[in-house]
């Protein structure tokens, strides 16, 4: 059924359509109407049996879902920035025990500076952790994201992140095809658990591993994740089988068949790329871009083919690994091994900041034009940055960087000196 | 009512594990050569472990008051570590362990998930040492009393970070010597302080059963094991359990420092309903605190090269609270 | 389940772990012998008839005295109980009332009819027995257990000896003394009555007996030197309670003094006060403290109105009036006379002053050795002539049924094996559970069942029995205050408290047993075994 509704009511709707059993969250804008509107659902009893259980903090809650998962429930939160990060430990553990469960996360960054707006840092920072890591486009994807994500973790026995870029569609009002429950119900099973605490055949979950055999764990998770490979794209069909629509899979290309450019990103932004590769393409510049929505497991294959021979690939990145600079570039340059050709980091939209059509106009030609650095900072404004270094430079006690930046800028008004 | 049944009996009373002369009814789970040994054979806790003994009292009761209908989270640390190093595992019921600091709100998991599936005759436990209670996974137990779930969390208090090699936790009494509350300086070992009393905290959550126990009274740790499984809604039990190791004491003496502790004051053994107290286990036959400090290295710097008065009598003191505070002293006990 | 690797593993798998191999020393389940064992002249295994009784199964107890003692009815009321002196319950309240308990399995078992069946074929062999008090009795039933025939020889009307002719019936009924006289003789000891042996070595002559046993007792009054006015005044306490028994009542008097410090003077005592004195004066030449006589009876004797003149010997006696001198006690103890006189008026005066032994019945046995007034014996309790055994009173020994009963049981076992030409070995002692070797925690507090003491008034007059039994629940409760010192009676702890479950519980009566593959040799067990059954020994590498 099409409705207008807030992202996060969408993503709300079709989780409790794939019939959660358990729901743990613990509040943390911009996640926090995808789980009132859970617990509203609940409390209300339209979604029934389940559980909706307020934590005392972000650990906790996914704690729960691991308890709950081992049980043999199909679990559920909703995260976002520094949840995730006090979630970390539990973030290993569910994949490391190999516990299917789903988790929203509700992109944001990461203090400090403390900022409640957009970006990809927090997500990425927990890359490595053994899940699978789905970033959706828009807020229909959102949505059909975590039918495919139950199906997809409860298959494979890991767990899915399903990271969905805050505020730009958590808090977006769109036009969203909230399926029905028969449609749901036909393309998600019940949770069938690889492994459960049962009486009736107890077993010991959670063991302490030596070097004799971590190895050989460690391995098996990542060819797991390889066989997803295989698996998100076939699910992606299923589900276009049963709602009439392509949601999810690997990635999404865009006007990449004879692109000699191709641009690159995670999540919402895609949707603006598209209209600046629309706009270049009218000039007749041949340019394509891919929306990645599988970032773990990593598809290689997928994405050297939709690539296929364009000169130069730019990334635009909402995430900053500091100190080297993008973590989706990095990624990227194993999918071109062998082949030659150039990858371009756009840090973008770090905190918030918009990512403006002209600005990515202006770097797709500087990269066309082969101007662009290997990295550069979308909209940096060096004005700022050089004055604060230079504050740096002249007195030791330069005082909290932040603020000093946001008097430069004006946000505060000037201390009286 | 309040206690294990005294059974009147008068070769060992009450006292004793079993005797052949009980009526099988009135005899405890350990008793049974049916027991489940929940905690079988083969685990790698040290000689006389106060913990792997805790812990199988304690389980195997739950297993009988269940009819085995249990599942288990555990938290890091000696229990986790010498009953479940891969390729083995010493447990017999369904049992999870996930990470030091979560057990509350993993085991909260386990009982969502049996509600939803309306499995309710299955029964969840967490349980964990010290540390994993009252230090990291503080928070966790908290939430989970303050929601009331259906959980009855075991803390088995050895008094300080064992599996790490014996650090201070906030549950390690004044003046002990760990590995990060030395026996140098001026001040030799833990510092004086009062000790963060979980029991009494989680009574402050008024969630409907709160009982210390120890490996010292076997009938009474059944009997509010037991007593917790009759209820539903947030349980703790906080159980003192002796750790040679840590503590410096002897392997076969780990019962009897554990009686020691209960009988000079320092460990009340009681039990509390709705955050009321309803019960406590006097004192049999009161001994000095030096007596029980004795028995343990980790105290020796209270005794040589001199007598540390001062110090020996502040823990004294301690006891003699808790004995007013909990009322411990029976009739004919002298004071 | 298609368990993850490695993460997800099967229960109980760790029992493949054999921890066993962590062990430098091993715990082993011991008998240790219990005091009261120990103590016990007879040699009964109390323990482990009490053992039987705690479990209220009376007729096994009753049996597991039998293997030691014929006379449990009467043990269980005329033994001093030296058991209950040792027994180790004494240092956490009040010793287990052991006597109380064996008489009451004794007197169940004259209720109940129970009898002792004889299993062992008949040896063909025969044994005279001289004398049918306790000594005689019990060498007579247990050479009957052993298949030999045993025929006693009794000088007296009457089977018992001194428990007949000495005990007052108010301590040892009659009816009970005669039931357990009847049991053995049904058995088939045959007791010859009015049978003296004059001449020990004419009847062996003319009787060819295979063996023989002697238990004559001491009976021939000790008499003090006592210029007396009017001897008819003085008689023996021997002689006055023998005579009481067949029947003859002396007249004392209303004021009678007694002579002596021993359970005798007490005996005589109390029997004079139940023949009508109006007051009995016990004279004894020391305190009360250096009394040979149990404290119990001195006890008894003084709630019953006896009275006592302490540090006093009697010198003369005339017309009534007895000089009695005052002593002292010099720094030795001995009683030390200060030349003090005083008089004490009386109409008679009863000497319980001790008894030898009539050897005159053993001149001419050959090798037969005779020191300090008795018969020398050597450990196996034969005489220095071969095939003549002796016990009791009559061989150096303190003198109660206990011992009496005692020597007649060892010397049976050294007949029998005379008689198959071998020798006795008896099994070698257990190590004693002494005290420390308990732990005494475990032991409920709970103070001994007094039996209920028949009120003064009634005891003073009669002679019914001062001392009344325990009923059923009452020796339940009393049996199972004993701590079963040294020998697992099953209370599970050291199944229960062993962190490595590497005890097995074999089933109730087949106790426990150690699993050394899982032991890690921690020693709880040991330590928490209330009664120090178990014993921690070295690890042989
Ligand atoms: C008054 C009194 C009270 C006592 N009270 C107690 C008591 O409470 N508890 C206790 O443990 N002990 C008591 N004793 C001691 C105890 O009675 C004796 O130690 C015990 O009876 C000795 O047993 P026996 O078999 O050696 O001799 P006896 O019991 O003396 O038996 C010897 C038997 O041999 C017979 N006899 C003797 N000569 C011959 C012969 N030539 N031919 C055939 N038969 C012969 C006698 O007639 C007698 O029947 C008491 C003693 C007395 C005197
Ligand atoms: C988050 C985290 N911090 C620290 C540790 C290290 N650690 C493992 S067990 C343990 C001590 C456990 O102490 P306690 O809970 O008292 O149990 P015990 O070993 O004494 O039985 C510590 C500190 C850990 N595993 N995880
Ligand atoms: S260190 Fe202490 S708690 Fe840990 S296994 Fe050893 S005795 Fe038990
Ligand atoms: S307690 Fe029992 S076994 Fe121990 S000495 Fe006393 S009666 Fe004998
Ligand atoms: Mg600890």
């Amino acid at each position: 059924m099409l409705k207008q509704v807030e992202g996060s009511v969408a993503i709300a709707e079709s989780v409790a359509l794939c019939r959660p059993e358990v729901i743990c969250a613990y509040p943390i804008t911009p996640q926090t109407h995808i789980v009132e509107a859970l617990s509203r659902m609940v409390k209300d009893g339209r979604l029934h049996p389940c559980e909706y259980i307020n934590v005392e903090s972000e650990f906790a809650a996914l704690s729960v879902a691991i308890g709950a998962s081992a049980c043999g429930a199909r679990a559920y939160t909703a995260t976002a920035s520094q949840g995730i990060l006090f979630m970390a430990e539990a973030v290993y553990n569910a994949s490391g025990l190999g516990l299917p469960m789903v988790m929203t996360v509700g992109n944001r960054a990461i203090g400090a500076p403390i900022n409640i707006w957009n970006d990809h840092t927090d997500s990425m920072a927990l890359r490595d952790a053994g899940w699978i890591q789905l970033y959706a486009e828009t807020n229909q994807e959102a949505a059909d994201l975590h039918i495919q994500a139950f199906r997809l973790s409860e298959a494979i026995s890991l767990p899915v992140m399903v990271c969905v870029d805050g505020f730009i569609l958590t808090h977006a009002y769109e036009r969203v095809d909230v399926p029905t429950q028969e449609q749901v119900d036909a393309y998600l099973p019940r949770y069938e658990p690889r492994q459960v605490l049962d009486p009736a055949e107890p077993v010991t979950i959670g063991a302490m591993v030596g070097p004799e055999a971590f190895m050989e764990v460690r391995y098996l998770a990542h060819h797991r994740q390889m066989e997803a490979i295989g698996l998100i794209p076939e699910l992606a069909a299923e589900f276009h089988a049963v709602f009439g629509r392509d949601s999810g899979g690997l990635l999404h290309a865009y006007r990449t068949e004879d692109a000699d450019t191709v641009v690159c990103a995670l999540g919402s932004v895609n949707g603006t790329i598209k209209d600046v590769v629309d706009e270049l393409r009218d000039d007749g510049v041949r340019i394509g871009s891919i929306s990645l929505c599988s970032f773990r497991p990593f598809p290689m294959a997928a994405l050297a083919s939709a690539i296929g021979t364009a000169k130069r690939v730019v990334t635009i990145e909402k995430s900053l690994s500091i100190g080297i600079g993008g973590n989706l570039s990095h990624n990227l340059r194993m999918a071109l091994q062998g082949r030659g050709g150039e990858v371009h980091t756009v840090i973008a939209g770090l905190g918030g900041r918009s990512i403006t059509r002209e600005s990515l106009r202006r770097v797709f030609r500087e990269a066309i034009e082969n101007r662009l650095e290997p990295l550069s900072f979308l909209d940096l404004d060096r004005g700022v940055v050089e004055r604060q270094l230079e504050r740096e430079r002249q007195v030791r006690r330069s005082g909290p960087a932040a603020e000093a930046i946001l008097r430069d800028i004006g946000a505060v008004a000037a201390r009286p000196v | 009512m309040s206690g294990p049944a005294q059974v009147k009996f008068y070769q060992t009373g009450t006292f004793t594990i079993g005797n052949r002369l009980l009526d099988v009814s009135v005899r405890s789970v350990q008793a049974d050569e049916n027991r489940s040994n929940s905690l079988t054979s083969g685990h790698r806790a040290c000689q006389g472990c106060g913990e792997a003994l805790g812990a199988r009292y304690a389980l195997d009761t739950a297993m009988r008051a269940t009819g085995n209908r249990i599942v288990v989270a555990n938290a890091t640390g000696c229990l986790e570590v010498f009953s479940t190093p891969y390729p083995e595992s010493s447990w017999q019921m369904p049992w999870l362990h996930s990470l030091f600091g979560n057990a509350p709100a993993v085991a909260t998991g386990m009982a969502a998930a049996m509600k939803v599936k309306g499995r309710t005759d299955v029964r969840v436990i967490a349980q964990g040492g010290d540390g994993g209670t009252v230090d990291i996974g503080f928070g966790c137990l908290s939430g989970m009393f303050e929601r009331n779930d259906d959980v009855l969390y075991i803390c088995y208090d050895n008094e300080a970070y064992m599996n790490t090699g014996v650090q201070r936790s906030s549950a390690t009494p004044p003046a002990a010597r760990t590995a990060t509350t030395p026996a140098v300086g001026g001040e030799p070992g833990n510092v004086m302080h009062q000790g963060k009393n979980v029991p009494l905290i989680a009574m402050a959550h008024g969630i409907p059963y709160v009982a210390t126990a120890t490996v010292a009274d076997l009938r009474d740790l059944e009997y509010k094991v037991d007593r917790a499984m009759g209820i539903h809604g947030a349980r703790y039990l906080h159980v003192h359990v002796p750790c040679p190791l840590g503590w410096g004491s002897a392997p076969h003496d780990t019962v009897k420092v554990a009686r020691l502790a209960v009988e000079c004051g320092l460990f009340p053994v009681f039990e509390a309903v709705d955050g009321e107290v309803v019960g406590r286990r006097t004192i049999r036959r009161r001994v000095a605190t030096d007596e029980y400090l004795k028995l343990q290295s980790r105290f020796r710097h209270l005794f040589s090269p001199k007598r540390d008065e001062e110090r020996l009598a502040a823990i004294q003191a301690i006891a003699d609270r808790n004995i007013a505070r909990f009322g411990l002293l029976g009739e004919g006990v002298p004071a | 389940m298609n368990k993850p690797f490695a993460i997800t593993l099967d229960v109980g798998s760790s029992l493949a772990n054999k921890t066993g191999s962590w062990r430098t020393e091993r715990p082993v389940y011991v008998d240790r012998l219990p005091p009261c064992n120990h103590a016990c002249p007879a040699g009964e295994n109390i323990q482990q008839w009490l053992y039987h009784a705690e479990e209220g199964n009376y007729e096994a107890a009753w049996r597991e005295i039998m293997r030691n003692n014929p006379l449990p009815a009467v043990m269980g009321r005329a033994c001093y109980h030296p058991c209950e002196g040792a027994c180790n319950r004494a240092q956490l309240d009040r010793p287990v009332g052991i006597h109380a308990i064996e008489r009451f399995l004794g007197d169940e078992a004259i209720r109940c009819g129970w009898k002792m069946p004889v299993e062992a074929p008949s040896s063909g062999k025969n044994v005279l027995v001289v004398g049918a008090g306790p000594s005689g009795l019990s060498c007579g039933y247990h050479l009957t257990l052993m298949g030999h025939q045993a025929t006693i020889y009794e000088a007296g009307p009457m089977a018992g000896g001194m428990m007949r002719f000495g005990i007052p019936k108010y301590r040892l009924p009659r009816d009970i003394l005669d039931a357990e006289i009847r049991r053995i003789e049904e058995m088939g000891v045959a007791i010859r009555l009015d049978t003296k042996v004059a001449d020990l070595a004419e009847t062996m002559r003319t009787h060819p007996f295979d063996a023989v046993f002697l238990a004559v007792g001491a009976h021939l009054a000790k008499r003090a030197y006592l210029p007396a006015g009017d001897a008819s005044r003085i008689l023996d306490a021997i002689g006055l309670l023998h005579n009481l028994e067949t029947g003859e009542k002396p007249l004392l008097g209303r004021r009678v003094l007694v002579y002596g410090g021993g359970n005798t003077a007490m005996d005589a005592a109390r029997t004079a006060k139940r023949l009508g004195a109006e007051e009995t004066i016990v004279v004894y030449r020391r305190t009360r403290e250096r009394m040979p006589a149990h404290d119990f009876e001195v006890q008894e004797a003084m709630e019953e109105g006896i009275m006592f003149k302490w540090l006093s010997t009697i010198k003369a006696e005339s017309g009534g009036t007895f000089t009695v001198e005052k002593m002292r006690l010099d720094d030795k103890g001995k009683p030390q006379p200060t030349g003090a006189f005083e008089t004490m008026e009386a109409d008679s005066l009863i000497l319980a002053l001790g008894q030898d032994v009539d050897l005159s019945f053993l001149t001419r046995v050959e090798g037969l050795e005779i020191e300090d007034g008795v018969v020398k014996v050597g450990p196996d309790m034969m005489t220095g002539c071969r095939g003549v055994f002796a016990g009791g009173d009559m061989v150096p020994a303190e003198r109660t049924i206990t011992v009496a009963v005692g020597h007649g049981k060892k010397a049976a076992r050294n007949i029998d094996a005379y008689l198959r030409g071998a020798t006795y070995a008896p099994p070698p002692k257990h190590e004693l559970a002494a005290f420390d070797k308990l732990n005494p925690w475990y032991y409920a507090d709970a103070s001994p069942t007094v039996q209920p003491i028949l009120d003064r008034a009634r005891r003073e007059s009669t002679f019914e029995e001062v001392v009344s039994g325990l009923d059923e629940s009452n020796a339940l409760f009393e049996a199972r205050r004993c701590l079963s010192c040294g020998n697992c009676f099953e209370c599970d702890n050291c199944y229960g408290v062993c962190p490595d479950n590497a005890v097995i519980k074999l089933g109730r009566g087949n106790r426990f047993e150690f699993n050394y593959d899982y032991c890690k040799g921690c020693g709880l067990c040991v330590q928490e075994c209330p009664c120090g059954a178990i014993r921690m020994e070295p690890e042989q590498i």
